[in-house]
């Protein structure tokens, strides 16, 4: 029996990018035949994401409040959850992840059984690579990610994730809320689940701006770091 | 009895009855309400005995009175600045947890009702 693939796309003021991310991915079919659906998470939006949304075949679920990406992405599996989805995809609404790289994710996901894929730039250097503090961000958080579950995690910020069953169990009552990616990896794995990565290409987000600039980045390292060592020290 | 004594105790008999009538109006829940009564009672056990002070700081070891005052206070108050955050950090949670249920009965609701649309 085929199973049921939910892609969730949390937004957040991307009414300029979502039209064309939500159109390639009414062209992609995934390997096992797979069935997808599309949930697009806004999360109470200024500008007009949920009517763009709601133009396409797409599902939409319209937060009263603003949760954050963590709280909104959470939703998502909430979804996938009470309505019997195997799989859940982040993909975000900006387009720097290409619909055309989801098969990636799940045909590495049926190769490995593993329960959390994530879809890394640097596996392979190829495609859009960031900016060079972010990419030493990114290196910090792959060893303190390295210290704390013994992964070999490059791109532990990369929010392209799929979550299977099991994961989709344990996000829908524990994930953060703020930048929730690396985070979540130690909580995943201390509920001992199998995290790999998988190479994909990614491109320059086509609107919107990053939720972390300026002093927001050091305030980001601090308050992840802070929150995967209370994770990490957490009784799962 | 001293001028600051008379001060202190009706100063304190206002705040109690102020107290009282934001929990009487709801406006105050009860849990909250207990530090606050706590804190007038200490001020008007002082207010009445005017050596305490003295007495404290001796039995402590403080030098001055007034500072076990400031040193008091300023502990009792980052103990309840903290009470505090604990408070928000749970309605945060709750919150989240609110928004998320709402947000997904509306879509389930809304689904409903365009599917019972169609047959008419």
């Amino acid at each position: 029996m085929p199973g049921k693939v939910l892609i969730v796309i949390p937004c957040y003021n991307e009414e300029a990018s979502l039209p064309d991310v939500l159109c390639e991915l009414q062209q992609t079919t995934l390997p096992g035949g797979y069935q997808m659906e599309v949930l697009v998470v806004n999360d109470c939006s200024k500008d007009n994401t949920s009517a763009v949304a709601k133009k396409s075949q797409a599902a939409v679920i319209n937060l009263p409040v603003n949760l954050g990406i963590g709280g909104a992405v959470q939703t998502g599996i909430l979804y996938a959850r009470d309505n019997g989805f195997d799989i859940a995809i982040q993909l975000d609404g900006d387009g720097q992840h290409p619909p055309k790289e989801l098969a990636k994710l799940v045909a590495f996901h049926l190769e490995t059984g593993a329960n959390v894929v994530i879809g890394s730039r640097f596996l392979e250097k190829k495609g859009f690579q960031s900016s060079f503090a972010r990419r030493m961000g990114i290196r910090y958080f792959h060893w303190v990610n390295r210290l704390m579950t013994g992964l070999q995690i490059y791109d532990s910020t990369s929010g392209f994730r799929l979550f299977d069953r099991a994961a989709i169990e344990i996000a829908a009552v524990n994930y953060p809320d703020e930048y929730p990616e690396p985070e979540s990896l130690v909580v995943f794995s201390k509920a001992g689940l199998n995290i790999a990565e998988v190479a994909v290409l990614m491109s320059p987000r086509l609107g919107g701006t990053s939720s972390i600039r300026h002093f927001g980045s050091l305030y980001y390292c601090i308050k992840v770091s802070l929150a995967m060592l209370f994770s990490f020290i957490r009784k799962p | 009895m001293a001028k600051i004594q008379i001060i202190t105790i009706a100063a304190n008999v206002l705040f109690v009855f102020y107290i009282s009538r934001l929990i009487i109006k709801g406006r105050l829940r009860e849990e909250y309400a207990i530090v606050w009564v706590i804190c007038t009672a200490v001020l008007m056990l002082f207010s009445f005995w005017r050596n305490g002070l003295e007495v404290m700081a001796r039995i402590t070891g403080v030098y001055e009175a007034p500072n076990l005052v400031f040193t008091g206070f300023i502990f009792a108050i980052l103990i309840y600045l903290l009470h505090l955050s604990v408070v928000a950090s749970k309605l945060h949670n709750d919150n989240k947890k609110l928004a998320q249920e709402i947000s997904l009965l509306k879509e389930r609701f809304e689904k409903h009702l365009n599917n019972n649309k169609k047959p008419l």
